[in-house]
């Protein structure tokens, strides 16, 4: 082996031709089968993709860099289904570009943060953490609720995610502009259209405030967080039987 | 037969560059991380909309790894190719653009995390725009050191250019596949991944830990290759464990990624691989961390007396402590406890400021006086106040990380005499005040040891220059040190 190692040592190309074959065994090994097996994400039903202004809570999340310090990844741990709910399945996150499952959690985990928490909370929690946590490490989010949300064209955004393999419909494109402005509106001629092509959306204004601006969205996304697979019905395969998540905690 | 021994024209003013490149970024890093270490014991520290946490750990991350550790890879491989290939480094405009193109990337990306514009992918945050242009850049570094390669006039490839152009070749490869991207507008930031949900979190961390593995270790072991043995004055220990460990290294590293994704809706299949992978890591990686140390059989008193050396060998004691504790957190059950902790993050330190900090301060205080052809450095003394003030700030840092972490992980876990879960989680965030002040106090000290080297290398490279001798030699700066 030794004796032979001297041809890579003597020629540059062949060196690098011989690393590039073993750097992408590996990587060949484990990403390419995850394209292909249906078992890499079991079907759920209630998961679809986000309503346009959930869309623009999503990209808020992402500017401010929230991955930072809050995963969305709950693991069937005993103490996790409990704290957070019923641990994550890859279905509810296979319309997010990129993930947000995150490494860290300075913050909890806000992959079932939907509901649980009113509007109102949301909106004084990201504007002043510690005025409600007073033990918050949080930054202030004040600007949120002086800017508009980039909602005007936010159907571009929806074609190129469904360039990519998001089922938007023509019609969710279509509606997209009206959609994201009506989904902060208490009341609309839009809403039963919107509420159909979004099933589980919360319809309502968000920040009490008459123009819709970034609080709007963002509290938008957090409050769809976790709510859209149905669970309940949901059977995870035998194997997984064993993992210690109960209904219970799960529905909570 | 007489045998040449004169040196070639090397061009070092491209060395100079990225040498001063990587003094300044390092000392922006360093002040970042410290800032926001503050932040998380003090978060009144988050000031407005674009100081926040949330945008600021992205430029800490990528100004310590890219702009420190890249510019400081450029530098060393610029320099070690030319001497170990005995050519002049090929291209003097091409490389001159790697340089400013590097430069240019460096600030596109800080520019745009600071006003939101980010991929929001872990050391992958630089916009569509950008990723671009590091792809120009990044291709004209492999053209630059292949050429190089191919020039050389020594029979064989030193090992440390195997290293090299390991990470120069698979940070390519990583880098195309992780940023695949459709912009939303020809003239806007945003731009949507072509990967999503659980293929995006297996392609993330499988670029995101081989950034790690690719660029922080066999970078920077190329730069352990040639310095080390250059400042003992031995040679490599053994050849055989170096032909081991690398093939095994670059072949292992590239499967270790899923441990950051353990008890996730990632297929178990795919985490045991992971996990198999990243504790079988520990035998090459440790191959490298003997190979470096053994390298000063018969010359251990130069430890004693250089404090440049004592920097690269205690740089190989971090990378062999971090490397084991590595395998150790891959282990399912390990993890289990450690992911989402702070102990992540000061297992991350023990190897950035221990390993890569530690090895580029080692080489720069060696570049230096060579590259301004100076007698030597300015003081000792200040390289070895260094080496003692950082070494302090890395144990106060990972032990603060590793008691808060642990602290954090059993907190998350318990559970009282009644079957309740014992604590709320803000309790965990208040417990973590004392650590995290410990962390930024650890942090200040290792800052406050790169400001004591810029000051030692700023009075070495304005001091008086090295005598040439009535021979032509230069005499101090390389020589004294062969």
């Amino acid at each position: 082996m030794f004796k032979h190692h001297v041809k890579l040592e003597k020629n540059s190309v062949l060196l690098l031709v011989f690393t590039v074959i073993v750097i992408s065994i590996g990587g060949i090994i484990e990403i390419l089968p995850l394209f292909r097996m249906e078992t890499t994400i079991e079907p759920v039903k209630g998961v679809r993709p986000y309503a346009p202004l959930e869309l623009a809570g999503y990209n808020i999340y992402i500017r401010e860099g929230c991955y930072n310090c809050h995963s969305q990844q709950i693991r069937p741990l005993r103490d996790e289904v409990e704290r957070y709910g019923h641990y994550s399945l890859a279905a509810e996150s296979m319309y997010d570009h990129p993930f947000q499952w995150g490494s860290k959690r300075t913050g909890p985990d806000l992959a079932r943060v939907g509901g649980k928490y009113s509007d109102e909370w949301h909106v004084q929690h990201l504007r002043q953490p510690r005025s409600l946590v007073p033990e918050s490490i949080m930054p202030n989010y004040e600007h949120l609720m002086n800017r508009g949300a980039d909602i005007e064209n936010i159907a571009e955004d929806m074609k190129v995610l469904r360039i990519i393999g998001v089922p938007y419909s023509d019609e969710m494109i279509a509606n997209a502009r009206l959609d994201a402005y009506a989904q902060a509106a208490d009341e609309s001629d839009q809403h039963e259209g919107l509420a159909a092509r979004y099933p589980k959306a919360s319809l309502r204004n968000f920040d009490g405030q008459n123009t819709t601006t970034e609080m709007d969205a963002l509290v938008a996304y957090l409050q769809v967080l976790g709510t859209l697979a149905e669970l309940k019905n949901y059977h995870p395969a035998p194997a997984l039987i064993a993992a210690p998540a109960s209904e219970e905690a799960a529905n909570d | 037969m007489s045998v040449d021994t004169s040196k070639p024209d090397y061009n070092d003013e491209v060395v100079k560059l990225f040498t001063i490149a990587t003094i300044f970024w390092g000392i922006v890093g360093f002040t970042v991380g410290v800032f926001i270490a503050l932040q998380m014991a003090f978060p009144a520290l988050n000031v407005g909309e674009y100081l926040t946490f949330g945008r600021l750990r992205p430029l800490h991350t990528s100004a310590v790894i890219f702009a420190f550790g890249g510019n400081a890879l450029f530098a060393t491989s610029y320099f070690s190719v030319q001497r170990t290939c005995r050519t002049r480094l090929w291209n003097d405009s091409l490389s001159k653009f790697t340089f400013w193109g590097y430069q240019f990337f460096i600030v596109l990306a800080a520019i745009g995390y600071v006003t939101g514009v980010t991929q929001a992918k872990e050391y992958a945050e630089p916009e569509w725009y950008a990723d671009l242009w590091l792809t120009i850049v990044w291709v004209s570094y492999l053209v630059v050191f292949m050429m190089t390669l191919k020039n050389r006039e020594e029979p064989h490839i030193y090992v440390g250019n195997w290293f090299f152009l390991a990470f120069i070749v698979t940070v390519a490869v990583l880098h195309l596949v992780q940023n695949v991207s459709i912009p939303v507008s020809l003239f806007g930031a945003k731009s949507y991944p072509l990967w999503g949900g659980v293929q995006a979190a297996m392609i993330q961390w499988w670029y995101g830990h081989n950034a790690v593995g690719f660029f922080l270790t066999a970078g920077f072991l190329g730069i352990m290759y040639y310095f080390v043995p250059k400042r003992a004055n031995r040679p490599v220990y053994s050849y055989r464990l170096s032909i081991l460990h690398f093939w095994s290294l670059i072949f292992m590293y590239i499967w270790a990624g899923p441990h950051h994704l353990h008890y996730t809706a990632l297929p178990d299949w795919a985490q045991t691989l992971g996990a198999t992978f990243s504790v079988m890591l520990w035998m090459p990686s440790w191959g490298g961390m003997i190979n470096g140390i053994m390298t000063l059989s018969g010359a251990w008193h130069k430890l004693r007396e250089d404090p440049v050396l004592q920097f690269m060998i205690v740089s190989l004691a971090f990378y062999g402590m971090s490397t084991f504790e590595g395998p150790l957190m891959a282990i399912k059950t390990v993890n289990a406890l450690s992911h989402y902790t702070d102990w992540t993050i000061g297992h991350v330190h023990s190897g950035a400021l221990g390993w890569v900090g530690f090895i580029s301060f080692g080489a720069l205080y060696h570049l230096v006086p060579i590259l301004w052809k100076k007698e030597g450095l300015y003081s000792m003394r200040l390289v070895s106040i260094h080496l003692w003030i950082a070494t302090i700030g890395i144990v106060l840092y990972i032990v603060a990380m590793w008691f808060g972490g642990i602290t954090q992980g059993l907190m998350w876990r318990a559970y009282n005499e009644f079957g309740f879960l014992e604590y709320s989680f803000v309790e965990s965030v208040q417990a973590m005040h004392i650590p995290y002040i410990v962390r930024a106090l650890g942090g200040i000290l290792f800052l406050s040891g790169a400001l004591v080297m810029v000051y030692n290398l700023y009075r070495t490279i304005t001091g008086s220059p090295a005598k040439v001798t009535a021979s032509g030699n230069i005499s101090g700066g390389e020589t004294a040190h062969v």
